[in-house]
């Protein structure tokens, strides 16, 4: 099987590491070669936040280098456009309509470019966009924004919706499993 | 404490569990494995977390030192009595510890042990790029690079065999996508090592010059050895894929190349990098047309190369600067890309901010409004230099705030004294600003320290120090008392802060600089990241008084935004901090119902 790359990207605190460590753990079980880079430090404050899930027969790099994602998860509305370089050409983006203001567009420096998803569709760009947060909180936990998203991106994987939830329960601290299970059906069936 | 995450399998009647696991991680099972008992460190990205896993293991003492220099001395301490010792920081961390580094190389060691430097090429989380290598050459000691997590896990144990069999402090170079990135390890058995007695040796560690000048021959002795090991050894490896190229690489880049080429290039690997073989790259470069050298940073396989007499390609293709990936090599040969699709319009940048509710924020604030210079120093305070706060005038390394303010204000006189300050985190002032300080006190200096205190090491990722009052695993330890200790050293005029309390910061930093001697404050107040610290409801924007003046925004606050001409609070982020309700005039900020 040729190498599948999926990039979840976000805003340092959405829990994106989360998500890598659940689909690490999945596609480990499943038996394939995994390998799942993240970057700490500086981006984990409220900058910009990237990890890459790379499965396959024989995995090498870490990285997914632009051109290659048949996945983008994103968990805020304009990051799946700041990285839409590094899709496939018939890869797919899910994004998180949740917009998050970045500092310039807080400090009036910039302007939140609300159209830019639009654009990419109309460019033959497949995106797939979900209210995660609304999602997140009608599951009962905002935090869940994560799950929802792994939710979505398990209906276009051909791994079974059972072992998604045992790697949820092994992936989350108990106490929250129930939320997280509610979270990832709500993604999955939107 | 050991999880399974793929189902274990059966080999040769042994159970074999895989686990996906970070670079760090797998350092530190290798650690487990091969028996270390000491691992001494001061945290840094992207090396942290060798030794917070380490930590889990209760069968390895770890610690955070102060700073990088202590942690390898006590490493080497460790190896002295005979124990299997490891120490870990990031590349400039290494700079701090280079003065032990260059003499463990002539004292060699009794236990084994290793000293992890992860580099950061790109500048993920580093104030610089340097490459750890040129100190593996400089100190004339033994280097592996491994190049993914099974590796980093087999190289720690081959690590600790050379370091006994060689009688040398062995270096592990590891770098981001690396230590953060997570592949596949086997796990094996811990080989448990009884501590030897203890034999004084003066001849070997008493690095006076008569002894020394014994051990300089010894040393470049074992660089030849070490370097017949890299012709046999299988740390170093050729993957033959055909005549036309030739790919010598090591590390993160080998896996680049694989990535591309597959199998239809020729590739030597080289883990062991440092001291560099002759023959078996003779040997290749005989085998193919044209040879390439692929190393991120700088040009050092290549400059062997030059020094052997092989002729090869590298920083003529490759850039000196960043990180590589697929498309860095496919472009560099002139390869076919992979089509793709970008937006037009652009999207704004998402620097890293400090958080809303950030305790550095009011003093920083204090500084920006009356236009104050600031020295900086390394930390998430680091990140008050930029918009809309542009609270500081420098940040160069660990400690340079407090020595640097020293320099500054002797060179401006008077009048600079006056309106200049300098920030330090409390984990950076343990690590080296206490060294600055007592160079102020000693020498007279009218100088205004302000020592950030938010109870942790914050940038990093939460880890404790010798003033938070507890160890790497969460037990209590004796804190340091900053007071006292700058009392102690000769600061008489000392004073905490509360941050949020910005009259507070205000009329402290003003006094302090207008009294004619040197002082400290101290600006307390724990990360409120911290799980212990209690949150408060959002503050609330009474739209009938705010004009819209954005005086609010002046704090860079992440929180804060204008929606229609007036402030908006972000209630997701707002930790009712309540700094902007005590910056608004009109009192359009109240504070959340509690």
């Amino acid at each position: 099987m040729d190498t599948k790359n999926v990039m979840i990207v976000g805003v340092g605190g959405q829990g994106s590491l989360l998500a890598s460590k659940l689909l690490g753990k999945l596609l480990t079980a499943e038996g394939f070669d995994v390998k799942v880079s993240e970057v700490h430090g500086m981006s984990q404050r409220g900058g910009s936040v990237v990890t890459y899930v790379r499965f396959g027969d024989r995995v090498y790099s870490p990285v997914i280098s632009r051109g290659e994602a048949d996945f983008i998860v994103s968990f805020e509305k304009i990051e799946a456009a700041r990285y839409a370089d590094t899709l496939k050409k018939d890869g797919k983006i899910i994004v998180n309509s949740q917009m998050i203001d970045p500092m310039p567009v807080i400090t009036g420096a910039a302007q939140y470019p609300e159209g830019v998803l639009d654009e990419l569709r109309a460019k033959g760009v497949f995106v797939d966009e979900i209210d995660a947060l609304s999602l997140a909180q009608q599951a009962g936990n905002a935090k869940s924004v994560n799950i929802v998203l792994m939710g979505r991106l398990a209906k276009y994987f051909d791994i079974e919706y059972d072992k998604w939830i045992a790697a949820i329960k092994e992936s989350v601290k108990p106490q929250f499993v129930e939320v997280n299970l509610k979270a990832f059906d709500l993604g999955y069936n939107y | 404490m050991l999880q399974t995450d793929g189902a274990p399998r059966r080999n040769g009647g042994k159970y074999i569990v895989k686990k996906l696991m970070l670079g760090n991680e797998a350092i530190a099972r290798g650690l487990y494995e091969a028996g270390v008992g000491l691992v001494s460190s001061y945290p840094g990205t992207p090396s942290t977390e060798i030794t917070e896993f380490a930590a889990k293991y209760d069968e390895i003492y770890c610690e955070w030192a102060p700073n990088e220099k202590v942690a390898t001395e006590v490493a080497f301490g460790a190896s002295l009595r005979g124990l299997r010792s490891a120490c870990a920081m990031k590349h400039v961390g290494l700079n701090v510890a280079a003065d032990p580094l260059f003499t463990l190389s002539y004292t060699g060691v009794n236990g084994g042990m290793v000293i992890f430097v992860a580099d950061d090429p790109a500048m993920h989380s580093s104030q610089n790029e340097q490459d750890s290598r040129h100190y593996a050459i400089a100190a004339k000691v033994p280097m592996l690079e491994p190049s993914d997590s099974a590796e980093a896990k087999d190289f720690v144990k081959a690590a600790f065999a050379i370091s006994e069999e060689f009688d040398t402090p062995v270096i592990i170079r590891m770098c981001t996508r690396i230590a953060h990135s997570q592949g596949a390890v086997e796990l094996c058995d811990r080989v448990e090592r009884p501590l030897p007695p203890y034999e004084k040796n003066p001849q070997k560690y008493i690095m006076a010059p008569a002894n020394a000048i014994r051990r300089h021959p010894f040393v470049e002795e074992r660089t030849q050895k070490l370097r017949e090991l890299g012709e046999t050894s299988d740390l170093n490896r050729v993957e033959y894929g055909g005549a036309e190229k030739g790919i010598i690489c090591s590390g993160t880049c080998y896996q680049y190349v694989k990535e591309v080429f597959g199998d239809s290039v020729s590739v030597l690997k080289l883990g062991l990098v440092n001291p560099l073989p002759v023959n078996i790259i003779r040997d290749f470069a005989a085998k193919v047309d044209k040879l390439y050298v692929i190393e991120e940073l700088d040009g050092i396989i290549e400059q062997h190369l030059n020094s052997i007499g092989v002729p090869c390609v590298g920083k003529e293709m490759f850039p000196p600067i960043g990180e590589y990936n697929q498309t860095t090599i496919r472009e560099a040969f002139g390869m076919e890309q992979p089509e793709y699709t970008a937006a037009d319009t652009p999207v704004p940048v998402r620097p890293p901010v400090m958080c809303a509710g950030c305790p550095h924020r009011g003093l920083f604030y204090t500084l920006a409004k009356h236009k104050i210079t600031c020295l900086g120093d390394i930390g998430c305070y680091t990140l008050g230099s930029a918009a809309p706060l542009f609270a500081l005038d420098s940040t160069l390394c660990m400690g340079a705030s407090v020595s640097g303010i020293h320099g500054f204000n002797k060179a401006g006189g008077k009048e600079t004294e006056a309106k200049t300050v300098c920030v330090i985190g409390d984990s950076t002032f343990m690590h080296s600003g206490v060294t600055g300080l007592i160079n102020i006190a000693y020498n007279a200096s009218n100088s205004t320290v302000i020592i950030l205190d938010n109870s942790i090491t914050g940038m990093t990722g939460h880890q404790q120090n010798p003033t938070t009052g507890y160890n790497i695993k969460g037990d209590p330890a004796l804190a340091v008392n900053l007071e006292a200790l700058c009392r102690s050293i000769g600061i008489e005029r000392v004073r905490v802060v509360d941050p949020y309390n910005l009259k507070e910061c205000e009329e402290a930093v003003l006094e302090e600089l207008a009294a004619e001697a040197p002082s400290v404050i101290i600006s307390r107040r724990p990360c409120m990241l911290l799980k212990y610290v209690k949150k408060n409801p959002p503050v609330k924007v009474n739209e009938d008084k705010c004009i819209g003046c954005r005086q609010c925004m002046k704090l860079g606050c992440p929180a804060i935004s204008i929606k229609n001409k007036k402030a908006h609070i972000d209630f997701t982020q707002c930790v009712g901090c309540d700094v902007c309700t005590q910056l608004c005039r009109f009192g359009a900020i109240e504070k959340g119902d509690r």
